[in-house]
């Protein structure tokens, strides 16, 4: 480090990047940087613009007082445990009721196969820290969730995508993608999949499909890392059986209470293999020593005493009228030449744009008319999705969520006279570098 | 006389949003060293209530972008009879909008890199192919595309290749109906602060910009250690006087006050361009105001107090 006024002197100059620790910094943090598009997230977050871009469960909808009394009563009855370190691999109690809160799912587990994480975003970091080396391949759908992306580059792991039709992940391209790979000498560590109402293309898997997938990646020798986040909230009430429900070898399987009951508290977890397991807690307990034993025991206490299904259900209700606003709207106002996804469960619907038009670029305009998206570039290693975005329905009420598509629509169609104006429909120009994301991306 | 805090202006909804929120933080912890009153409002549509009721002894406008520099919030500041520090809203305006502030530029007698405004509409009465052609004809190439107003480089695209400028236009004109297409003059890109206090008008010490992968964008701006600064720039010395004596001129013809910043670039003959006037100057943790400040031997809260008793001074 050089002096405290962080100045190197230079002859009669002073020379400085502003960061004295520049040279000391891992490889791997190589892309965390300012953006013009995360700047624009700042906007995004105003009331006065609609922001149909981040995930953020409508926790508005929870039993506050109830939550409030619970917090209050543990800490007042039992703050000498709540208040206090706990166990690596998380609060046995929760780990015994995430045995129920599996079972719509299908799946079969011990409460020892269970790792408790601050939010199955923590789970995710876990497997890739304990299964991938630098070079390493990880086969993901086209596009993905955006903060998976951000946790394989951080472990700089090569991401592959594979890509995804109605139906979810295509087995047949999966498989020979995995071929191609070790073709080139790489290997393949994991197969990452979100089946259910899919983040960010709002498909779900049949139940075929997941057979599928399955077979591939049990003939193939790879671990399928399944994240679920969203399984529960079918809008018909049908809840996707889970791959994990069919394979306990071969999947880990990550959950989450941040859909369900509240994102704030930072309660996920995994479900693997024993010998999997064994290393997560150990991985666990070096990132974190233990989870937040009050946040456990806030959520053992309300799957305990309250009726979480039926929330659930508000939940499912609430994001189907959400689900129906973003789509009859699209409907209403996009141009011609746009076409989305209509998920069935779960937060997201998928757009793709008219020719030309480029969603990164057109981003701007987008936050100048009150209006915020995901560009689809963010959910891609690769720089695909320059005229695809991510709209969110979970957060905003029906009539915002409606207002939010008209002034999208507007802008798209602005964007489309601009493209035809200069020519840039058939732009190759578009492969934009990957975004890195931002809490509001989520 | 007001008794109230000290109020600094921030965030706003301009794409400058964060820059701005970023600004006025670093602003205030530099005022409360001084135990100064000061609160950080975030601008909307509450402004003028939350002025009426908390009676500032001054405002400190530091809202980048439009609203923020292009004059109108110095104007509802103005209307409330409240001191403030920075440039009239006249002022603003004036050096907001790029094309105006080159014209103003150019007659006082600075270098200006050849430049064509281009309304959007321009686009549409005319084949926008042949608009594009003819414009590089005129200013030739590598060129620079940006957007009429704004700062942060947001929109802005070098253009080395007419096959890259449909792509650019689009790019800036994102930010707005107006880009600008300018003539892009290689060498040494500096940044030069100006501070007005009732000793007169002064350059702070000349800081060189040098971005990895040779453009100041946004990244470039606000990553810490993306950029190599050189304080003062490793230029020779009658050409440092050179970059001073510009944005000093550059501040007074564009009638801006108190703080200015001059964006320039020294061409490798050492002919000094004037590119930008900035009256909100970013005063982020990789800002070039606040290093040239310290370059200076000077403590940015003792500036800015010094600034808002003048402030209150003129009323």
């Amino acid at each position: 480090m050089t002096s405290d006024n962080r100045y190197e002197t230079a002859g009669a100059s002073a020379t400085t990047r502003l960061d004295p620790w520049l040279d000391h910094y891992a490889q791997r943090t190589r892309g965390l940087s300012s953006s013009a598009v995360r700047a624009l997230f700042a906007v995004a977050s105003r009331p006065e613009v609609v922001s149909l871009a981040g995930g953020m469960p409508f926790v508005s909808a929870l039993p506050m007082d109830a939550l409030a009394e619970t917090t209050a009563r543990l800490i007042r009855e039992r703050g000498n445990v709540a208040l206090q370190y706990g166990s690596g691999q998380g609060d046995p109690a929760l780990r015994e009721q995430i045995i129920e809160v599996l079972a719509p799912v299908g799946v079969e587990s011990h409460p020892d196969d269970i790792i408790v994480t601050a939010g199955s975003q923590m789970a995710l970091d876990l497997v890739v820290r304990v299964f991938c080396d630098p070079g390493d391949v990880v086969l993901v759908e086209a596009p993905t969730y955006i903060t998976a992306l951000s946790v394989f580059s951080s472990y700089q792991c090569q991401v592959i995508h594979v890509p995804m039709d109605e139906h979810g992940l295509d087995p047949q391209a999966l498989r020979e993608t995995i071929h191609q790979v070790r073709a080139e000498g790489k290997r393949v560590k994991l197969v990452y999949s979100i089946p259910s109402f899919q983040n960010p293309g709002g498909v779900t898997q049949t139940p075929a499909r997941r057979s599928e997938i399955l077979e591939v990646v049990t003939s193939e020798d790879v671990l399928l890392l399944e994240d679920d986040p969203y399984g529960l909230l079918s809008f018909d009430g049908t809840i996707p059986r889970a791959i994990r429900a069919d394979d306990s070898q071969a999947v880990i399987y990550l959950g989450t209470f941040s859909k369900t009951i509240a994102a704030g508290l930072r309660v996920g977890w995994a479900v693997a293999p024993h010998g999997v397991r064994e290393k997560l807690v150990l991985a666990n307990e070096t990132a974190m020593l233990c989870p937040s034993n009050l946040t456990q025991m806030i959520i053992t206490d309300y799957l305990s005493t309250s009726p979480w299904l039926d929330q659930v259900k508000i939940f499912r209700e609430l994001y189907r009228e959400r689900r129906d606003a973003l789509i009859e709207s699209l409907a209403r106002y996009m141009p011609v030449g746009t076409t989305w996804t209509v998920p069935t469960g779960g937060f997201y619907s998928w757009v793709d744009l008219p020719a030309g038009v480029d969603s990164t670029a057109m981003l701007p305009r987008a936050v100048s008319a009150r209006v915020a998206y995901v560009p689809g570039t963010g959910f891609f290693a690769d720089g695909q999705g320059g005229h695809s975005l991510r709209l969110s329905y979970c957060y905003p009420e029906p009539d915002r969520i409606v207002e939010g598509v008209r002034r999208l629509a507007e802008v798209v169609s602005a964007e489309v006279s601009m493209a035809e104006l200069f020519g840039t429909t058939n732009d190759a120009r578009s492969r934009r570098l990957p975004i890195a994301p931002t809490s509001d991306m989520a | 006389m007001q008794s109230g805090p000290i109020i600094i202006l921030s965030g706003g909804l301009s794409p400058e949003r964060d820059v701005s929120l970023r600004s006025g933080r670093r602003v205030a912890d530099a005022l409360r060293r001084r135990d100064l009153d000061v609160e950080v409002l975030d601008v909307d549509g509450s402004l003028i209530d939350h002025l009426g009721d908390r009676e500032p002894s001054c405002v400190i406008p530091l809202v980048h972008g439009a609203a923020g520099e292009d004059g109108a919030l110095h104007e509802v500041v103005s209307a409330l009879n409240l001191p403030y520090v920075g440039s009239d809203a006249a002022a603003c305006r004036q050096a907001f909008d790029k094309p105006t502030a080159n014209r103003v530029a150019e007659q006082a007698g600075f270098c200006v890199p050849r430049f064509i405004v281009l309304p959007h509409s321009a686009f549409r009465e005319q084949d926008a192919r042949e608009v594009l052609t003819a414009s590089v004809a005129q200013i030739g190439l590598p060129l620079i595309v940006k957007p009429s107003q704004g700062g942060s480089s947001l929109g802005v695209s070098v253009v080395r290749d007419e096959r890259d400028l449909p792509a650019a236009m689009v790019s800036a004109f994102a930010y707005g109906d107006t880009a600008i297409m300018q003539s892009f003059v290689e060498g040494t890109e500096v940044a030069v602060a100006v501070l007005e206090t009732s000793e007169g008008v002064r350059a702070l010490p000349v800081v060189e910009i040098r971005a990895d992968g040779g453009i100041y964008d946004y990244h470039a701006r606000y990553t810490a250690g993306s950029t190599e600064f050189a304080v003062p720039a490793h230029l020779p010395t009658e050409t440092l006087a050179a970059c001073e004596r510009t944005a000093v001129g550059i501040h007074q013809a564009l009638g801006l006050r108190d703080w200015s910043r001059s964006d320039l670039i020294v061409d490798h003959e050492g002919q000094v361009w004037f590119l930008e006037a900035n009256i909100s100057p970013g005063m982020t943790e990789t800002s070039t105001y606040p290093q040239a400040v310290h370059a200076a031997g000077l403590h940015m809260g003792d500036i800015v107090a010094d600034l808002v008793k003048h402030a209150i001074a003129r009323g």
